[in-house]
């Protein structure tokens, strides 16, 4: 039974105030809170086994290390990766991203193309754009249509056989959307295209088992799913993983090394250069533990009647529109008040002491396509609760009233 | 009132300092009871400020600032500097009008010397952070290049 009360006092954080007021976070969909489960396990490693790792011989290597490896198998595990050695540690979903892009550099040729979406993060986009001017190849983009949904007949269009690789994110950070990515990757494949997931917004709600969906990368973050920040995972099918140059040179990345030639690691170390976030990576299994003992569905469920009720009484203020609207969304509401800037309203609910996001989330594209500087992006986790919509509400009908 | 009490008076009010103006500022914001007076004040101030002309507002004036877009424009007139500004969101807006008040109509000099710590003093520090991201911070730097380029062309 699902208890928001008692997941709460989880989280240390929600008990401070801001402004004079509780905290009402929601801006999970940037980062989300860390509960003391994980907070703890940061704390023993750094008070109990804190070492280098895979290279000691002492006792404290030692428990490093399998602790480190240990958390790896958490991941493999969570994912659902055919082997522990697919999952690469990584500093995060960018990190990801910029790893398997240096990658393609050595692959791509002129006339080869790269299929990306128009609901992506400026980071999905830029990394591309630098992979194109090096190699020649050409950058295509998915458009999208006014609910928030990417146009999968122009999808079919844009497939030929010079597709070589095709990126979407699994969930849209600006707007909430799932795409159907089950549909984007088989369709891909046909013209034996690879496909890399960002994972970043849908690891907070959903658990993708990347064995069902066929996918060849897979890319997150640990602090978006109540892990540390400087972390996060790449998922990458063996054979890509085998075939694709190092990114980084360093230690941990070499099997043998003299002037004349270097043999790089094996899977996972030769992507895994240098001394890594080793506690940064432990915390993420951790995380990924306490996330599952509440387990995934349970979370979707709840966030789900967070996001209906949010939806529904948002909905309520007029002059008040929301962007993105498919059926097929996370617990992210993105709005506007007529004629009333974003950042405007942003601030007044900073001062009621409400963290919502304001901007073009990095996303301006999406507010190009819609023309509007930005929105307001309030994003639900499991350990929200209606009160605090309801409180949310009320600020920003408050700001409503100050600024209209 | 005889004709040099006029002279007097027309002195007296050009020797306003920047100094003086923002002590005017901290007085009436120390009116105020709470954050909600104080912006209901900025955002009126906001609204019903005209700022700029809109013959200034040109991509060559805006200054990008991430959340939302300032426009700054300066023109020299009896040795002093003076500035229009305007934004897209309302509270960066009437921010943007008390450092109008402040820097327009001073001496380059002075606009190069002054400060910007009356703002912490009435509350409104945050805006004025770096990381807030309203161009603000930004727009400060353009109102004294503009002071430093007229300067230039006095001495």
């Amino acid at each position: 039974m699902f208890n928001v009360e008692k997941i709460r006092q989880d989280f240390p954080i929600l008990n401070r105030q801001v402004n004079g007021k509780p905290l009402i976070y929601f801006d999970n969909a940037a980062t989300s809170q860390t509960p003391k489960q994980v907070i703890d396990v940061i704390v023993d490693y750094y008070s109990n086994y804190n070492a280098n790792i895979h290279r000691g011989v002492h006792t404290l290597s030692q428990e490093a290390t399998d602790a480190y490896e240990q958390a790896r198998i958490k991941i493999q595990n969570h994912f659902n990766a055919k082997k522990a050695h697919e999952i690469i540690f990584t500093s995060g979903t960018t990190h990801g991203i910029n790893l398997i892009a240096n990658g393609f550099s050595s692959i791509l040729k002129p006339g080869d193309d790269i299929i990306v979406s128009a609901l992506e993060h400026h980071s999905n986009i830029v990394p591309w754009q630098m992979l194109c001017e090096r190699t020649g190849a050409t950058l295509k983009v998915i458009p999208m249509n006014l609910e928030g949904e990417l146009i999968l007949s122009e999808y079919d269009k844009l497939l030929s056989a010079n597709t070589k690789l095709v990126f979407v994110n699994h969930i849209s950070n600006a707007l909430g959307t799932i795409n159907p990515i089950e549909t984007i990757i088989s369709k891909a494949h046909t013209v034996c295209a690879a496909v890399l997931v960002d994972g970043a917004q849908s690891c907070p709600h959903i658990k993708p088992d990347v064995q069902a969906l066929d996918v060849d990368f897979y890319v997150a973050s640990a602090h978006k799913m109540c892990g540390p920040t400087g972390q996060g995972m790449l998922y990458g099918k063996e054979e890509w993983l085998q075939k694709l140059p190092p990114y980084q040179g360093g230690g941990e990345m070499i099997a043998e090394v003299t002037f004349e030639k270097t043999t790089y690691a094996d899977l996972p170390h030769k992507f895994e250069a240098g001394t890594p976030n080793i506690c940064g990576g432990i915390a993420f299994g951790a995380a990924i533990d306490y996330m599952n003992a509440i387990g995934f569905s349970t979370i979707a469920q709840y966030e789900n009647e967070l996001l209906e009720y949010a939806t529904q009484q948002l909905s309520g203020i007029e002059g008040l529109k929301i962007y993105g609207t498919s059926a097929y969304k996370t617990s992210v509401i993105s709005f506007n008040l007529e004629g009333i800037h974003p950042y405007d309203v942003g601030t007044i609910l900073d001062k009621l002491g409400i963290a919502v996001r304001t901007g073009h989330h990095c996303a301006q594209p999406i507010m190009d396509f819609y023309n509007i500087p930005g929105t307001v992006r309030a994003s639900f986790a499991f350990y929200n609760t209606k009160a605090e919509i309801d409180s949310l509400v009320a600020g920003v009908k408050k700001a409503k009233l100050m600024l209209s | 009132m005889n004709n040099n009490d006029t002279i007097c008076n027309f002195e007296k009010r050009k020797i306003v300092t920047i100094q003086d103006i923002q002590n005017d500022i901290i007085d009436e914001f120390s009116m105020f009871d709470d954050w909600e007076e104080r912006y209901q004040y900025m955002i009126d101030l906001g609204k019903t400020l005209p700022l700029i002309n809109e013959q200034y507002k040109t991509d060559d004036n805006l200054i990008k600032g991430c959340q939302s877009k300032v426009w700054v424009h300066a023109e020299m007139k009896d040795n002093n500097v003076i500035f229009t500004a305007d934004s897209d969101a309302i509270i960066t807006k009437g921010i943007i009008a008390i450092l109008i008040r402040t820097f327009s109509n001073q001496h380059p000099q002075d606009i190069i010397d002054a400060d910007t710590e009356f703002i912490d003093q009435i509350g409104l520090k945050e805006h004025l952070s770096p990381t807030r991201a309203n161009g603000l911070v930004s727009m400060v730097k353009q109102l004294k290049m503009y002071a430093i380029a007229y300067q230039t062309q006095l001495s």
